[in-house]
């Protein structure tokens, strides 16, 4: 399996870090011109993930063995 | 008048009517009564039998097994109480009675008093601490809800989580929400939910009720299994005046489900706010780094060693010019003043010359190749020398004269 997407939160995060450590300035130009990109690129994920979520609600039941199913419950 | 004249009832046609009339009469349906109870009774199928009466009258009642089993107190003759329930008709003996669904102490208030014994206890044994408290994650991807299905309060939360944040993943974990068997239930979704981590942050309540109806969140098990819980608790009971056990323990206190459906996830808008705020400074930085990159680029570019590189070059063209200059100067003078020695040495020489000498008239005489300046050096017969400048003669003294 592929990497494990980041969370939103993770990403928000790592976004955050990259514009304070920008914003500090001790970069050099290669190593700001990775973290615009970095940054450009969740920016524009984060938005996406706004723009485009969907609540998904689930009612969770106890299975045979023990463990949750979870059956998506229309609104 | 007859009996002829006059429909005529079967006992079960009256009673079957005078229940009806009761059943009819919404005021009874749904009654509070006060009273002392007299006559308790209780049978082992578990139902319970009683009378409530005041001053004046008695009133007979009945309470099933489920409802009695949801009892907080054991009544007991002489008890003041108030009893909820319906009354009717009890078609076998044609009497009517109340059936009561719940009942509570009348008076003082005895869950006032549970409700302060339970609170002394669990905060002396710490479970309010807030340093035991979890932060509620910032934005949870998934939120789980455990409240009844039914009520009014899950889709107020449901509705305000889809407008304040609509990636929120919502599982719902259905439980009853009052009565004997929601603390347990409660208690063991909670326990539930965070054995199998089924979300980062967890609802646990019910919409307004009597103190009765929330009193299930008033419940040890239930601010247990709050306490144990990993996955941080809002507890959302009731309405704002409402405070139950679990709001003391749960890690953050919504004042009503949909407080905290607002407290459990961000605000899209101010994410968006602060997202767009993000990306501005991400650019108005990456520009000024640029534009300050540029300035420095620029600085360099106009600097001599760019516009002018040859200039070191030539500067030191210049100083080798001028040193071999110098060198060559030196050498001049060196060799003017040698040959100016050297003029005046060879004049001197040339003064001294004895060729000069010679040329004036004299003559150089010598005998065996010395040079014989008296007459006393010489004898007779001896062979001279006699050196004229342009020749020599050889001579033989035939007489010396002094």
């Amino acid at each position: 399996m592929a990497a494990k997407k980041k969370s939103f939160e993770e990403s928000m995060l790592r976004l955050e870090e990259i514009v304070a450590r920008l914003e500090q300035g001790e970069v050099s130009l290669e190593e700001s011109m990775t973290l615009f990109e970095e940054g450009t690129k969740l920016a524009a994920a984060c938005g996406k993930q706004l723009d485009t979520a969907e609540q998904k609600v689930w009612k969770l039941t106890k299975g045979a063995d023990g463990a949750p199913v979870a059956q998506p419950m229309e609104e | 008048m007859t009996a002829s004249q006059q429909n005529i009832y079967t006992v079960t046609q009256v009673n079957t009517y005078i229940k009806g009339l009761l059943d009819g009469d919404s005021a009874l349906n749904r009654i509070y009564v006060r009273g002392e109870i007299s006559n308790y009774k209780k049978y082992p199928s578990g139902h319970h039998y009683f009378s409530l009466k005041d001053e004046q009258g008695a009133l007979r009642c009945v309470m099933f097994r489920s409802a009695a089993s949801r009892l907080r107190f054991r009544p007991e003759n002489g008890m003041k109480v108030i009893a909820f329930g319906r009354i009717t008709v009890f078609p076998r003996d044609g009497g009517y009675q109340l059936y009561v669904d719940a009942m509570t102490p009348d008076g003082v208030g005895e869950l006032y008093i549970a409700f302060e014994q339970l609170k002394a206890k669990l905060g002396g044994e710490g479970l309010f601490d807030p340093a035991h408290k979890k932060p509620i994650p910032r934005t949870p991807e998934t939120v789980g809800i455990i409240t009844s299905s039914a009520g009014a309060a899950v889709h107020d939360m449901l509705r305000i989580l889809k407008a304040r944040w609509p990636m929120t993943q919502v599982k719902l974990l259905p439980v009853r929400v009052q009565g004997a068997e929601a603390p347990p239930e409660i208690a063991g979704a909670i326990a539930y939910a965070n054995r199998w981590r089924v979300a980062d942050v967890l609802i646990v309540g019910r919409g307004g009720g009597s103190m009765e109806d929330l009193w299930a969140f008033n419940d040890e098990r239930v601010a247990r299994a709050i306490y144990a819980s990993e996955i941080p608790v809002i507890s959302a009971v009731g309405h704002e005046p409402d405070v139950t056990i679990s709001d003391y323990v749960a890690d953050l206190r919504a004042a009503t489900p949909s407080n905290a459906a607002e407290l459990a996830v961000p605000d899209q808008n101010d994410v968006y706010g602060a997202l767009k705020s993000l990306q501005e400074r991400l650019n108005q930085n990456q520009l000024a780094r640029i534009h300050q990159f540029r300035v420095r680029m620029e600085r360099c570019a106009r600097s001599r060693v760019l516009t002018d590189p040859m200039a070191p070059v030539n500067d030191k063209r210049m100083a080798l010019d001028y040193t071999t200059q110098r060198m060559n100067a030196a050498v001049e003078r060196t060799l003017y003043a040698q040959r100016q020695r050297f003029a005046a040495l060879t004049a001197g020489l040339d003064a001294m010359s004895p060729l000069k000498v010679l040329a004036r008239g004299y003559a150089v005489v010598e005998k065996e190749g010395k040079i014989v300046s008296s007459v006393r050096q010489a004898e007779l017969f001896d062979q001279l020398h006699v050196r004229f400048s342009d020749g020599t003669l050889i001579c033989t003294v035939n007489e010396i004269k002094e």
